[in-house]
């Protein structure tokens, strides 16, 4: 077998824009082999405008995007014969079984005969499917179809699985499996791994991330590394004038404190000390302060400037 | 080894592009889909069978083909063109499972399959034109019990003629409906547009070029219709042995039907192909 060295996913220089909207201003992005990389970053932040072009969904404007060494604009076909992609809306033929959704599958990738039908009573065992293959996709639960589209994006053994939001509609113990399966096929079939998420507790299981925010990049890194680069705990402190008591902290302590949201937010390893000093330095100023383990939204806001739902809120106009 | 990396690398070995397997399965899916849906069945067929049963008793008594031709009953007069209205049916309600296949994402997943564009079109067609073929023969069968006899190779070119009259017509609804995103959409053009293509195509009333001013403007809208040649077509491979006084005066020859139904076929599945390598908004879900 010969060693394939590409990375699976390689973006450089990459833009994009529906019309006016620049979803992607420039991108730089490289995915290795084997890792589960998470997309993570709020709605309208760019990661499904990647995701699309990088299943091929969408052509490529400007830029240069390579999948496991294959350039999406050029070498289309050898990219899609390698990918296996699971969309956030289902793409499952409601009328059909489940049989019958992964045969029409296997035939649109070119498999057929006894190697398509090992294939897929393997897929279905494996994801706790063989009891309902004869089921119509219609009479399944939401779990249940979820785990016929992995089958589905699975069944030609993809070099690369790309997921947009897998876990959206799922409950606590579906998402739970979601990520066995993950890093199942990760283990055993060296699968890369590359989803999108909005959730930051999911975006916190991959190995490594990239957090987009208004279509750049602004944090790439394990989700470790990213928080230990926030600088300390997070000390979040609500208060009826956070202007005002922010740049008396600044002036006082000398600490970079910020006001993010009305609420006044400043990241210090010795946090979990300043808490009294802040007490007894603005007595009746604060209601409440809370000392928290840094965690993504820390490094969001920390490389942001804002919340990570800030933008939905003002796209929802409040 | 486990056995999951064995069917991996089994899998991954054979891969290849097989575009007639990709036809097949969405073909395929095609009538697997219509099979279950029943009543599509009888909305197709139930339709047309309708028109014909009473149109050709009500505008019976005063039917007369222009030209003052054989002795032609209007229900033996509107049979090809219900055949026809047939076809239109079931090909167009096919198609406008292009929109749903949209709207669930189904299509999604096949525009992503490595597969050439004109492999999932064609497949669309030939699904949506094998199910009407099949309902026009039902119609056929019925036609039997009023008199109509076939040959085996009447049969068996009015088979083939109504499929190609199919495969233009699924073609045509492709185009409409790549392009919509609700079935509502649909319907507008279908009353609008496709029913007036049939009611101008010969086969509700002959068209008569000798008439008023009126009628004569219709006669040139009938000759320029490529459904025309279908209907015409078929009347005359369904009255293959009646003689030329029971058909319609300026009747088209059958060479002259067949190249026209072979050419409208063509350039609809060309279309077809040239609208679903445009990307629409609606591709992303």
């Amino acid at each position: 077998m010969i060693m394939n060295v590409s990375a699976a996913v390689s973006v450089s220089r990459l833009a994009h824009r529906y019309g006016e909207r620049q979803a992607i201003v420039s991108l730089d992005l490289e995915v290795p082999r084997g890792e589960i990389f998470a997309l993570l970053g709020p709605n309208g932040g760019g990661k499904t405008t990647l995701f699309r072009l990088l299943s091929t969904l969408i052509p490529l404007q400007q830029g240069q995007v390579e999948v496991l060494g294959f350039n999406v604009a050029r070498q289309t076909a050898e990219v899609r014969r390698r990918i296996g992609v699971v969309f956030q809306a289902p793409s499952l033929d409601k009328k059909l079984t489940v049989a019958e959704n992964l045969r029409h599958q296997g035939h649109l990738y070119g498999m057929s005969g006894a190697a398509l039908r090992r294939r897929q009573d393997e897929m279905l065992a494996r994801l706790g499917l063989s009891d309902r293959r004869g089921e119509l996709v219609e009479t399944l639960s939401g779990g249940m179809r979820r785990r016929v589209e992995l089958a589905k994006g699975m069944l030609h053994a993809p070099e690369l699985l790309l997921l947009d939001e897998p876990s959206t509609g799922l409950d606590p113990g579906a998402r739970s499996d979601l990520w066995d399966y993950l890093q199942q096929v990760r283990a055993e079939d060296g699968v890369t791994v590359v989803l999108t998420t909005h959730l930051l507790e999911e975006a916190d299981k991959a190995d490594r991330l990239a957090i987009l925010n208004a279509g750049s990049l602004v944090a790439l890194d394990t989700p470790d590394a990213l928080r230990a680069g926030v600088g300390g705990d997070s000390l979040v402190i609500e208060t009826d004038e956070p202007d005002d008591l922010a740049a008396a902290i600044r002036e006082r302590f000398d600490y970079p404190a910020a006001v993010v949201d009305g609420s006044v937010r400043l990241e210090r390893p010795d946090a979990p000390q300043l808490v009294a000093s802040l007490f007894e330095a603005f007595p009746g100023r604060m209601r409440t302060i809370t000392l928290g383990r840094p965690t993504l939204e820390d490094v969001f806001i920390a490389r942001t400037g804002h919340r990570f739902w800030h933008e939905r809120r003002e796209a929802a106009g409040e | 080894m486990s056995s999951v990396l064995e069917t991996g690398t089994e899998t991954r070995a054979a891969l290849q592009t097989r575009p007639w397997l990709a036809v097949g399965t969405l073909c395929t899916r095609e009538l697997v889909r219509f099979a279950r849906q029943r009543n599509r069945v009888f909305g197709a067929i139930g339709q047309p069978v309708l028109f014909w049963v009473l149109f050709g008793a009500g505008l019976g008594p005063s039917f007369r083909l222009p030209g003052g031709g054989g002795d032609v009953s209007y229900r033996e007069y509107f049979f090809p063109g219900a055949l026809v209205l047939i076809l239109l049916f079931t090909a167009i309600f096919a198609t406008i499972s292009i929109i749903e296949d949209r709207r669930e994402g189904f299509l999604q997943s096949v525009l992503i399959a490595p597969t050439p564009r004109w492999s999932l079109v064609f497949g669309k067609l030939l699904g949506g034109a094998l199910i009407a073929l099949v309902q026009g023969l039902v119609f056929l069968a019925l036609g039997l019990t009023v008199g109509l006899k076939f040959s085996a190779v009447s049969l068996a070119a009015i088979t083939l003629f109504s499929f190609l009259i199919s495969l233009a017509l699924t073609g045509l609804g492709f185009i409409i409906a790549w392009r919509l995103d609700s079935t509502q959409g649909f319907h507008a053009i279908m009353s609008v547009f496709l029913m007036p293509m049939w009611l101008l195509s010969g086969a509700f009333f002959p068209a008569d070029p000798h008439g008023s001013t009126g009628a004569a403007i219709l006669a040139w809208i009938i000759r320029l219709n490529p459904l025309t040649y279908g209907v015409a077509g078929l009347r005359r491979l369904l009255y293959w042995n009646a003689g030329e006084a029971s058909l319609p005066a300026d009747l088209p020859s059958l060479s002259v039907c067949w190249l026209v139904v072979l050419v409208f076929a063509a350039t609809t599945f060309a279309l077809s192909w040239q609208a679903a390598g445009k990307r629409t908004t609606g591709d992303l879900l």
